[in-house]
């Protein structure tokens, strides 16, 4: 009997990766509480935006926006917005 | 462009500034390395270079060797051609990222300029720190004299940034003896290096895109990045020789590749060594055919990849080969010793083989300290039929170690 070996594969691996939208999963289901932004108080003053450490607050012309796949409601938005725009609320079931 | 076309320049300069012209001609963009005997005379060159406008490069000053490894590191994958220096317990301490360098893939260059790892406290040199990192991935070469340090350390580069290679590479020479000694270097024009190397190549570049280097991943693909090198590695022998090659039609010098044969081919007993200490044991193959010994000496070039099949060449028609290390794994053997033993096991054939350890710690070996140790071995293993595998050359006796058991 015969026995042949395989050669080792020629093509090399990188040990490099790209980033992807929720290669880890969508974040957003570790959340308790969610944050919820009233736009008509919104200033558009950034500051959510820029604090939010998930990097998920997008804030335009309409007021601010969260990206509830990914925001793990940490509710630092709440913290830092000078006018009480946004309230956390419980998440249900 | 012919070897006749170009112009060239000799110099007498040490091992270190054959270094520093090496990296200079070499077009490098990205210099970082820490202080360290008897390294530190490249770095200053290269400074020198940089402040008198005759270089185009930028030195990033760190707090230690881990750091300017890391440095390099840095600019190399941001499409850098990078070099860094160090010696014995500096490159200890850069170990860590001498791994990650490799296995990230990453094209750059590193002179170690071997010195004995302490204590005692030392500045003599052996194989001891270079061999240390054998096992890293990184593209190994050993030079032998000044004029082969200038040359290697171009040909690293080249080897590094070939396509089918993409490792780094480190370029060894013993501290004082080439790197502090000074010999006639023949330094060609300095367009004619950047020429002969082109533009840096690597496979991927932060500066191009967005990607994450080293994330976790699978075991089964973390061991495929791993055959990934291991086949790097056997293309590397074919881009060395190749190289080397080349070198020879431009600047007209070769070397053999990945060793080089002195008298081999009708050579009984085939000496192998590495480093400086080859141009005495030259001295002692002239000697021994002088006294009617048919000796042949095979210089080991690179360390990674290993010259298995140039090994086997070599050692085919010898009775014995005597291998002198200037480093040993302790408990073990000398490192060259294992691969060789190795590399003829895997041919299929028996051979005769002998470890001799000498020189550490810098002990000087003269070509008569050769000729003494030689002589001494072939008589008993002519005598006796067989040889000990295991030796200590130590102050003009060979001896032998009693737990081991022939």
């Amino acid at each position: 009997m015969v026995i042949t070996m395989k050669l080792v594969k020629t093509e090399d691996k990188l040990p490099i990766s790209y980033p992807s939208e929720g290669a880890a999963g969508k974040t957003g289901t570790w959340r308790l509480e969610r944050p919820i932004v009233n736009n008509e108080m919104c200033t558009r003053c950034y500051l959510c935006e820029i604090y939010c450490p998930g990097n998920v607050i997008t804030v335009d012309k309409e007021g601010a926006h969260i990206d509830y796949n990914y925001c793990k409601g940490c509710g630092i938005c709440v913290k830092v917005c000078p006018k009480n725009a946004i309230k956390m609320e419980p998440e249900e079931e | 462009m012919s070897t006749l076309e170009l112009k060239k320049e000799k110099k007498v300069m040490t091992g270190n500034h054959a270094v520093a012209y090496a990296v200079k001609l070499s077009k490098a963009q990205i210099i970082s390395a820490y202080p360290i005997t008897p390294q530190t005379s490249i770095v200053e060159k290269l400074s020198e270079f940089i402040e008198k406008g005759e270089m185009n490069a930028r030195i990033i000053k760190v707090e230690s060797e881990h750091s300017a490894l890391a440095a390099v590191y840095g600019a190399a994958i941001a499409g850098a051609r990078a070099f860094t220096a160090t010696s014995s317990h500096g490159l200890l301490y850069m170990h860590e990222w001498v791994h990650w360098f490799s296995r990230a893939r990453i094209p750059a260059v590193m002179a170690v300029v071997s010195r004995t790892i302490g204590p005692p406290w030392n500045i003599w040199p052996d194989h001891s720190d270079f061999m240390d990192q054998r096992d890293s991935g990184w593209i190994m070469s050993y030079a032998m004299d000044n004029q082969e340090v200038f040359d290697l350390v171009i040909q690293a580069f080249k080897v590094s940034e070939d396509p089918s290679v993409y490792l780094p590479a480190m370029v060894g020479l013993e501290g004082f003896i080439l790197g502090g000694t000074s010999m006639p270097v023949e330094i060609p024009e300095e367009n004619s290096v950047l020429d002969f190397l082109g533009e840096r190549r690597q496979p991927y570049s932060v500066a191009d895109e967005i990607i994450s280097v080293g994330n976790l991943t699978s075991p089964e693909e973390t061991e495929q990045i791993q055959m990934g090198i291991q086949n790097a590695m056997g293309r590397a022998r074919e881009v060395i020789k190749k190289v080397d090659e080349e070198f020879g039609r431009v600047f007209g010098r070769s070397y053999g590749g990945l060793a080089s044969c002195y008298k081999c081919g009708d050579a009984k007993y085939v000496v192998v060594t590495m480093g400086a200490w080859s141009g005495d044991a030259l001295g002692a193959i002239d000697l021994l055919r002088d006294n009617g010994i048919d000796a042949g000496l095979l210089r080991i070039r690179y360390v990674r990849p290993f010259p298995i099949e140039e090994v086997r060449e070599a050692l085919s028609n010898a009775r014995l080969g005597i291998v002198f290390d200037r480093s040993l794994s302790f408990g073990g053997f000398g490192q060259l010793y294992s691969d060789i033993a190795s590399s003829i096991i895997g041919s299929g054939t028996k051979k005769n083989l002998v470890n001799v350890i000498s020189g550490l710690g810098g002990v000087n070996i003269s070509s008569d300290d050769f000729v003494q140790a030689i002589k001494s071995i072939i008589e008993s293993y002519e005598s006796e039929g067989y040889v000990h595998p295991f030796l200590w050359y130590h102050q003009g006796e060979v001896m032998k170690y009693q737990h081991i058991k022939t």
